[in-house]
């Protein structure tokens, strides 16, 4: 049973692998990345129902004991990640079949799709550090090929910049796992936790923890968002949609699990820096996305609000703030994914993404503006939506345990957004119509279906709260209690 | 004026060839000795970029017809295949057998050198992918 894990990582890899073959074949690509993702998706939902029922799964690859080789471990904070990574890819890849264009596909755009999606969802399921750093650049290769393919002026120069900073930043990561593999003798997250509970968590370790806090926080643009803006405008928006929706959010879960999992001792010190550096991130990401007037920039700002968020939030280091914040990371997921997707639609068909330039086009395409309007209220965390329940957790904590501050930026800062995403709400839909359906650049056939999707689910996930919140507990219940992830994966038993 | 090369492609097709060999065995001795799939790829990339080097790439295009975008590709899936084809008995592990030959002996047989295999071909692919679409004009 527990050898279904490896399958999340084997399918795409295949798929991946498989599509190299067939490169000019485009309508066996289409199909098989899309019947490839949906088998794994219904993989993912079985061993989520497994992992809720039986407790946290472990795979020794090799059939070697765990601090020995590499462990791929199936708790239900990663599995979530996993199934939303899923159902962002699956819409993306329904919106880029209509948008990504013949040249793209030609060149190994579904190889490079997949290959990123084994190092996202790699990156959720391992339970090893230096492994963690192989999925990661896995990951980061195929975006840097994702970004750049098709050669525009503007994709080569925001490539540049993105490569450089991701490589400065993977190589302090490599620096970070050669001092603490010195202080531990250990690459196991496991294995590393009980040695530093056992040696108590000195000095040293805490500046290796807060040099760790660096690289992952470059990788999920918290506070070090410089980069962002930038590359996320370049590429088409149905790989901007990918890179919004997973990419961040593979940086924040590895701050979440190293620090609720391995660096736990030392709370004064390292989740007072992780809570200043989530309120400050959300205070400059919300300036950003009131600032501009760019449709692009505003949605990718709105990227690093939501980062701040869901770091302070984790930050508070209760059980239910960190519920909170997986809800909200999941909740963010397929809502970020809904924005680009709907933004992309809206810089299709007016050509533009200057804010100024567009207007009225509500009256001839109304779903597209009805479900702009609820991601945006969504987005703010309007209750019967699903950005309410991991704010209202947050916020509630943050009052609970006097995290003051937190709780009046977050909410500030939740009006700074729904300004922001209302205001291309207006300034798109609203007032005189100036394009004729003669004179649109694409048609929104065939793309309002990934759309559709997204909606209901955010729709679904806010009222079917009570149905979501068992799983949501269940992963910060590992995330506040670090035995239950040890002993299952050093698989101690009473 | 054509310079003429007849020394260094008279001395490449005979160093090609102690080259190719001594890539074979960096690949088999990598169980017990230094070497394996890794360096005995660059190895054999060394050669063919040789080759390369004292041809022209259409002569050598020719007398190697491999596509090497394709090589990535195949080398890959042989790497993921041994992994998963041995997947039946629920570990994803390498095995080993000894194996008498009638000529050579008792020899070790391991799936890892399948696995390095992959990565043989992974490597050669990559490397000339690389060093045939930069030298290629655009």
């Amino acid at each position: 049973m527990t050898n279904i894990i490896i399958l999340l990582l084997i399918i795409p890899l295949i798929t991946g692998l498989v599509l190299i073959f067939f490169r000019k074949h485009l309508r066996l690509q289409r199909w098989t990345s899309l019947i490839s993702l949906i088998i794994n998706g219904i993989v993912a939902v079985v061993v989520i129902q497994h992992v809720h029922n039986q407790g946290t799964q472990t795979l020794n690859l090799g059939g070697w004991e765990p601090p020995f080789g590499i462990v791929i471990v199936a708790d239900m904070l990663a599995m979530l990640l996993v199934l939303a990574t899923i159902i962002v890819a699956i819409t993306c890849l329904l919106y880029a079949f209509k948008t990504i264009g013949e040249e793209r596909e030609r060149f190994y755009f579904y190889t490079f799709f997949h290959f990123m999606l084994v190092g996202v969802m790699g990156s959720f399921l391992t339970g090893d550090l230096f492994n963690l750093f192989v999925f990661f650049e896995v990951m980061l290769l195929s975006s840097y090929v994702l970004i750049s393919l098709g050669g525009g002026k503007r994709q080569l120069r925001e490539s540049i910049k993105y490569v450089l900073v991701n490589i400065v930043s993977s190589m302090f990561f490599l620096v970070a796992i050669g001092y603490l593999y010195g202080i531990t003798g250990t690459l196991n997250f496991a294995h590393m936790s009980m040695r530093i509970a056992e040696a108590g968590q000195d000095g040293l370790i805490t500046t290796v923890a807060i040099f760790l806090m660096l690289v992952f926080a470059l990788k999920a643009a918290l506070l070090m968002y410089f980069w962002l803006p930038g590359p996320y405008g370049a590429p088409p928006m149905a790989i901007s949609a990918l890179f919004a929706a997973l990419l961040t959010k593979v940086g924040s879960y590895a701050i979440f699990r190293m620090f609720s999992l391995v660096f736990y001792h030392q709370e004064g010190m390292t989740h007072q820096i992780l809570a200043w550096l989530g309120i400050i991130t959300m205070i400059l990401g919300a300036i950003g996305a009131v600032a501009h007037w760019s449709l692009r920039k505003i949605l990718a700002y709105n990227v690093v609000v939501a980062v701040g968020f869901m770091v302070a939030g984790f930050a508070i280091f209760t059980t239910t703030s960190m519920a909170g914040s997986v809800f909200y990371i999941v909740h963010d997921m397929l809502v970020k994914a809904l924005l680009f997707i709907l933004g992309g639609i809206m810089i299709g068909l007016t050509g533009t993404d200057k804010l100024r330039e567009m207007s009225g086009m509500i009256r001839n395409h109304a779903a597209l503006g009805w479900m702009f309007f609820i991601a945006a209220l969504a987005l703010a965390g309007v209750p019967p939506l699903s950005g309410f329940m991991g704010k209202l957790l947050v916020l509630h904590e943050a009052i609970g345990e006097g995290f003051y501050v937190i709780a009046a930026v977050g909410l500030i800062t939740s009006l700074m957004v729904l300004y922001s995403v209302v205001k291309i709400f207006i300034n798109g839909f609203w007032g005189e119509n100036q394009l004729s359906v003669e004179d649109e650049k694409m048609s929104t056939k065939g793309a309002l279906l990934p759309c559709a999707i997204l909606t209901v689910l955010v729709i679904g996930m806010g009222v079917g709260a009570e149905f979501v919140s068992p799983y949501i507990m269940q992963a910060a219940e590992v995330m506040s209690n670090p035995s239950l992830y040890i002993d299952a994966v050093m698989q101690i038993t009473e | 004026m054509k310079a003429n090369d007849v020394i260094l492609q008279t001395v490449t097709k005979v160093v090609s060839f102690i080259i190719l060999s001594f890539a074979a065995y960096l690949f088999f001795a990598g169980h017990h000795d230094p070497g394996g799939g890794f360096i005995g790829g660059l190895v054999t990339a060394s050669a063919l970029v040789l080759l390369f080097l004292a041809f022209d790439i259409r002569t050598i295009s020719n007398g190697i017809p491999i596509n090497y975008r394709l090589l990535v590709g195949i080398g890959l899936a042989v790497s993921t295949v041994t992994a998963v084809g041995r997947s039946y008995d629920s570990r994803f592990s390498h095995t080993f057998e000894y194996v008498d030959f009638p000529l050579f002996g008792e020899i070790e047989l391991a799936t890892s050198v399948l696995f390095e295999l992959g990565v043989v071909l992974t490597v050669v692919g990559g490397t000339l992918t690389i060093i045939l679409s930069i030298s290629e004009d655009v």
